[in-house]
């Protein structure tokens, strides 16, 4: 669907561009680090692609991989609809040092989006004009949407109520109200222990 | 004129407006909560999907005042019965404490609905699982959302056990109970608990 565009990335970005690939008729482009910001500017700015609407950024953690996140944006161009996907690879094993280049010299609404993505998963866009969290509390620390976040972990703000049972799930039973809900994820990236997506 | 039962040990003495002027201290108390229990002064604090059902029940249809809940009060100074309709996040915990404490006694909460009552399927980081961690609850209602007719047996039994002076946590059961296909009926309202079922 977007295959020229992938062309007219390739032709002006030899080196950058690490692989593509389309599923579902979309055209998914890798590219290198460096050049994240650059690639980005030339597809605004470019007459042949135009694109001017910052659909979503995000960002993936793959825990076995290294580097271990990968940040995606979706572009559109309202006046020519076509859409493109891009994607990077950045970050060590132990998520400490996550650095990538800001976008919101080029589309305002990356300012949010990738507060959003620092919020939830520690990645750290150099350049951004106020990255701090957007959705948590600023007293709230790590990256909830990391796979080593703990599924269980919460960090009130306040203290719970000192009265007997307090952890108890509600007044009703567990066959009441929403059986699905409430499970432990505890089990999961345990060795010997298959997950709750895994066929047994 | 209205009556005003009172419930005295096994015999229920009813009294007709206009007689017996001079009550006794005793029987002050049960006519407050009479009073009370008639005119709950609301306090909403809606955070989610769950205000829709609240709006329906302020509605005509089902019309909520007709139990003398009838008037909103924005502000939590001058209201007795705090509605929790939704989920409560951890960053809004100490706001509804707060809210919680400005509110003047007697004071009374009502979670609405199965992520007040206890959190519901937000398992997860951000959200308290019920509202029982942060302030006490007086009626939780189940569901997600609760029926309309669930949420009014919520307030009845809320009334009654305003009236009995009651404050041990009561819940809302599902008037059919889909494990067993029974049907529940009504929630219990216990005028007496001596009185044989």
């Amino acid at each position: 669907m977007a295959q020229h565009l992938v062309g007219l990335v390739r032709q002006a970005f030899p080196a950058a561009v690490l692989s593509s690939h389309a599923q579902h008729g979309d055209d998914t482009l890798v590219v290198a680090p460096s050049a994240w910001h650059d690639v980005h500017a030339f597809l605004k700015s470019d007459a042949r692609t135009k694109m001017d609407m910052l659909v979503d950024l995000t960002a993936v953690d793959y825990p076995d991989r290294e580097p271990r996140f990968e940040v995606v944006t979706h572009l559109l161009s309202l006046e020519l609809g076509h859409r493109l996907r891009l994607k990077v690879a950045v970050g060590d094993s132990e998520g400490e040092v996550v650095e990538i280049a800001t976008l919101t010299d080029l589309w305002a609404s990356a300012n949010w989006l990738e507060r959003e993505c620092f919020d939830m998963l520690g990645v750290k866009f150099v350049g951004h004009p106020d990255l701090r969290r957007i959705l948590l509390y600023p007293e709230f620390v790590g990256h909830p949407l990391r796979k080593d976040y703990p599924a269980n972990k919460i960090q009130p703000l306040i203290p719970f109520r000192e009265v007997d049972n307090i952890e108890k799930v509600a007044p009703f039973g567990l066959d009441e109200g929403m059986s699905f809900g409430r499970q432990s994820h505890d089990s999961w990236g345990k060795s010997g222990e298959s997950g709750p997506g895994e066929a047994n | 004129m209205g009556e005003l039962n009172l419930p005295t040990g096994t015999r229920t003495e009813t009294l007709e407006a206009g007689e017996g002027a001079a009550f006794a201290t005793t029987r002050l108390k049960d006519m407050l909560s009479w009073a009370q229990k008639y005119s709950l002064f609301m306090y909403p604090f809606v955070t989610a999907c769950c205000g829709m059902e609240f709006m329906s029940l302020s509605g005509p249809r089902f019309d909520f005042s007709r139990f003398g809940a009838e008037a909103p009060r924005f502000s939590p100074r001058q209201s007795d019965l705090l509605w929790v309709v939704g989920t409560i996040t951890q960053r809004q915990a100490p706001i509804l404490r707060r809210i919680y404490e400005q509110m003047m006694e007697p004071k009374y909460v009502l979670a609405f609905g199965t992520c007040a009552s206890c959190g519901g399927f937000y398992d997860n980081y951000a959200c308290v699982a019920g509202i029982d961690k942060i302030i006490p609850c007086d009626v939780y209602v189940p569901g997600c959302p609760p029926r309309p007719e669930g949420v009014l047996d919520g307030l009845m039994l809320l009334q009654d056990k305003i009236q009995r002076g009651d404050r041990t946590p009561g819940f809302v059961k599902p008037r059919r109970d889909p494990a067993s296909d029974q049907t529940l009926g009504m929630v219990t309202l216990r005028r007496n608990k001596d009185a044989a079922p």
